[in-house]
């Protein structure tokens, strides 16, 4: 650095502050506009749903009443239910899927990095051009089952897409198609930091592969197992883009799920409090999965300081 | 774990690896494959097929002659809408976000904590805590059905995660250069600039290719705050299969989804390393 610009220490306060004053406004400026925006646009939309508003805000306190009336509604309880459904079925799978496809890559096969890239690109695309996808593939008039038909096996039916009962799963498939490779790629970095003098180990002690996992590498893949379930179930509540490509909620209400219900109730139905009343109770969903996790992670972090 | 290459145990695992890896790769092929269908040829058989002539019309028909609701432009003023979303919002949040990560990491001050604690807590709140606000800011602002609504939008709510990446990099930065520098006279910019900017490159690139692809694949700001045409593309694709529902035209529709996919595509062929690192800083920290 050629010119030193000392600090003076005999500056007075008011001058120092106007010195200072692009550093405030840089540092300040967006890091309070965004965590301000975060605390008042929650208390805002909580508020919203404790008011009779429906066409635009007003103020006014109904106390729960738009909470029972989301909460009654069957649009909500189908929502719920699916969310409870896609959300276990698509965390469970997803994570076994990941771990298997982390398993057989970290066996030193060749092409691993071309295996992977194949995994995980899913990721880097948007969810509606997936949804869009995998609506053709689901289709039974365009995708699989017309394929199988066309191929002269006429009995064969795939047609979940447009069935009630089986209509949610084809959100499972594709958001497991979409994402284990998420949960692979934390598996793998967690496979690959298994301490080498353990596996030497057992190892000497004859342990064969499936031993090894079962008893040494597995074990070791807990804490990283909880994060991918936290993450995969936080990206279940939340989801939207995906079912509104793939199926709309449809058939019917059959694959409606809470954030559906949302945007349904503040944009197309135009009660404004109801939705807002919904966007909450997602939140609380949401905080039922995350506290008891950063609660679990502040124990870990004791555990590890006392140590 | 041992290296036994002709083992059958081998030839097991290569074949299991290779099975699920067509399967991920099948949605792909479809689309690809699909864009180069004529319509006919689509509607004759079923979506998953082989080109019989390559259609490379459906492309330019994609691009510039699709029609969404009642405008045939195709799809490519969509796309410059999302480029023009997606770059300044990028821009605009890993900058701020590098400062504000350098000022939190080592520039301590009163609350830095807590400020920090909160402004990444927007990485887990739902949107739609925050969507009923943002149209109300958005329409008294008169910046509804604007993009300047959705880069200020992208931008603040994109804080949360660049913030959180630049944080955890400079962390690792030793105090004592900083320290070093103030004794030489440096203040907080002059030490950004000449200390931790230099220092930034690998940090930078994670965090412009997440918020990029982020941005770009955003859709439910997209669709709630602009409508016709000042949507993004992700919008206007969903737009776009509600329009040809009754004449179904699915080669064009796999070509425009070809094409709205392709930037995201492309930066994960080109940097999938940082993309997948972007992906793991958001997951474990």
């Amino acid at each position: 650095m050629t010119i030193a610009v000392s600090t003076r220490p005999g500056r007075p306060a008011a001058s120092d502050v106007v010195r200072r004053l692009p550093e405030y406004l840089t540092i300040w400026v967006p890091l309070l506009f965004s965590a301000a925006h975060l605390i008042a646009f929650s208390l805002w939309t909580i508020w919203i749903s404790f008011t009779p508003s429906t066409l635009v805000p007003v103020s006014g306190w109904v106390g729960l009443r738009n909470y029972t009336a989301v909460t009654a509604s069957r649009n909500w309880q189908i929502a719920f239910d699916n969310l409870l459904l896609f959300g276990c079925a698509f965390v469970l799978l997803s994570l076994v899927t990941g771990l298997i496809l982390a398993i057989l890559l970290d066996q030193r096969i060749r092409g691993e990095n071309l295996l992977r890239s194949i995994f995980l690109y899913p990721l880097a695309v948007s969810f509606v051009v997936t949804g869009t996808v995998w609506s053709w593939l689901l289709n039974p008039g365009l995708g699989i089952q017309k394929l199988v038909h066309d191929l002269g096996w006429t009995s064969f039916r795939f047609d979940w897409l447009i069935d009630r009962d089986m209509a949610i799963w084809t959100i499972v498939i594709a958001a497991i198609w979409q994402s284990s490779g998420f949960a692979m790629a934390l598996f793998l970095a967690g496979l690959r930091s298994v301490d080498a003098d353990l596996i030497k180990a057992a190892q000497i002690d004859g342990a064969g592969p499936i031993r090894m996992y079962r008893r040494v590498i597995l074990p070791t893949l807990w804490p990283i197992t909880i994060t991918v379930i936290v993450i995969q179930l936080q990206f279940a509540i939340s989801t939207f883009d995906l079912v509104r490509a793939l199926t709309n909620g449809g058939p019917g209400i059959a694959t409606q799920l809470p954030a559906l219900v949302v945007y349904d109730l503040m944009f197309q139905r135009s009660l404004l409090g109801r939705g807002a009343a919904a966007a909450v109770l997602m939140l609380l969903i949401l905080l039922a999965v995350l506290l008891p996790y950063a609660a679990w992670r502040y124990v870990q972090r004791r555990r590890a300081i006392h140590a | 774990m041992r290296d036994r290459t002709f083992a059958p145990s081998r030839i097991l695992i290569y074949l299991i690896v290779s099975l699920i890896a067509a399967a991920w790769l099948a949605p792909l092929a479809v689309v690809v494959l699909n864009s180069l269908r004529t319509n006919q040829e689509i509607a004759q058989g079923s979506m998953i097929g082989w080109p019989q002539h390559l259609a490379w019309s459906n492309y330019a028909a994609a691009w510039s002659g699709f029609c969404v609701a009642e405008t045939c432009a195709g799809i490519r003023p969509y796309m410059l809408n999302s480029a023009l979303v997606t770059i300044p919002a990028t821009i605009f949040s890993t900058l701020l976000g590098a400062v504000a990560g350098y000022a939190v990491s080592l520039w301590r001050f009163r609350g830095d904590q807590w400020i920090y604690g909160i402004v990444t807590l927007g990485i887990f709140l739902p949107q739609q805590m925050r969507l009923l606000p943002w149209t109300i800011v958005l329409r008294d602002t008169g910046l509804m059905n604007t993009l300047t609504g959705l880069v200020i939008i992208h931008t603040i709510q994109g804080l949360s995660f660049t913030v959180l990446f630049c944080r955890n990099y400079y962390v690792a930065i030793p105090q004592e250069l900083i320290r070093a520098a103030r004794i030489d006279g440096a203040g907080f910019f002059r030490i950004f600039w000449r200390i931790i900017l230099p220092l930034s490159p690998p940090i930078l690139v994670v965090t412009v290719i997440w918020q990029f692809t982020h941005i770009w694949n955003e859709f439910l700001y997209g669709v709630t705050f602009t409508t016709g045409q000042q949507q993004p593309v992700t919008a206007a694709l969903i737009a776009l299969s509600a329009a040809v529902a009754d004449i179904p035209q699915h080669g064009v529709q796999s070509a425009a989804v070809m094409i709205a996919a392709l930037p995201t595509l492309l930066i994960y062929l080109i940097g999938g390393k940082y993309f997948v690192r972007g992906l793991t800083a958001g997951a474990v920290k």
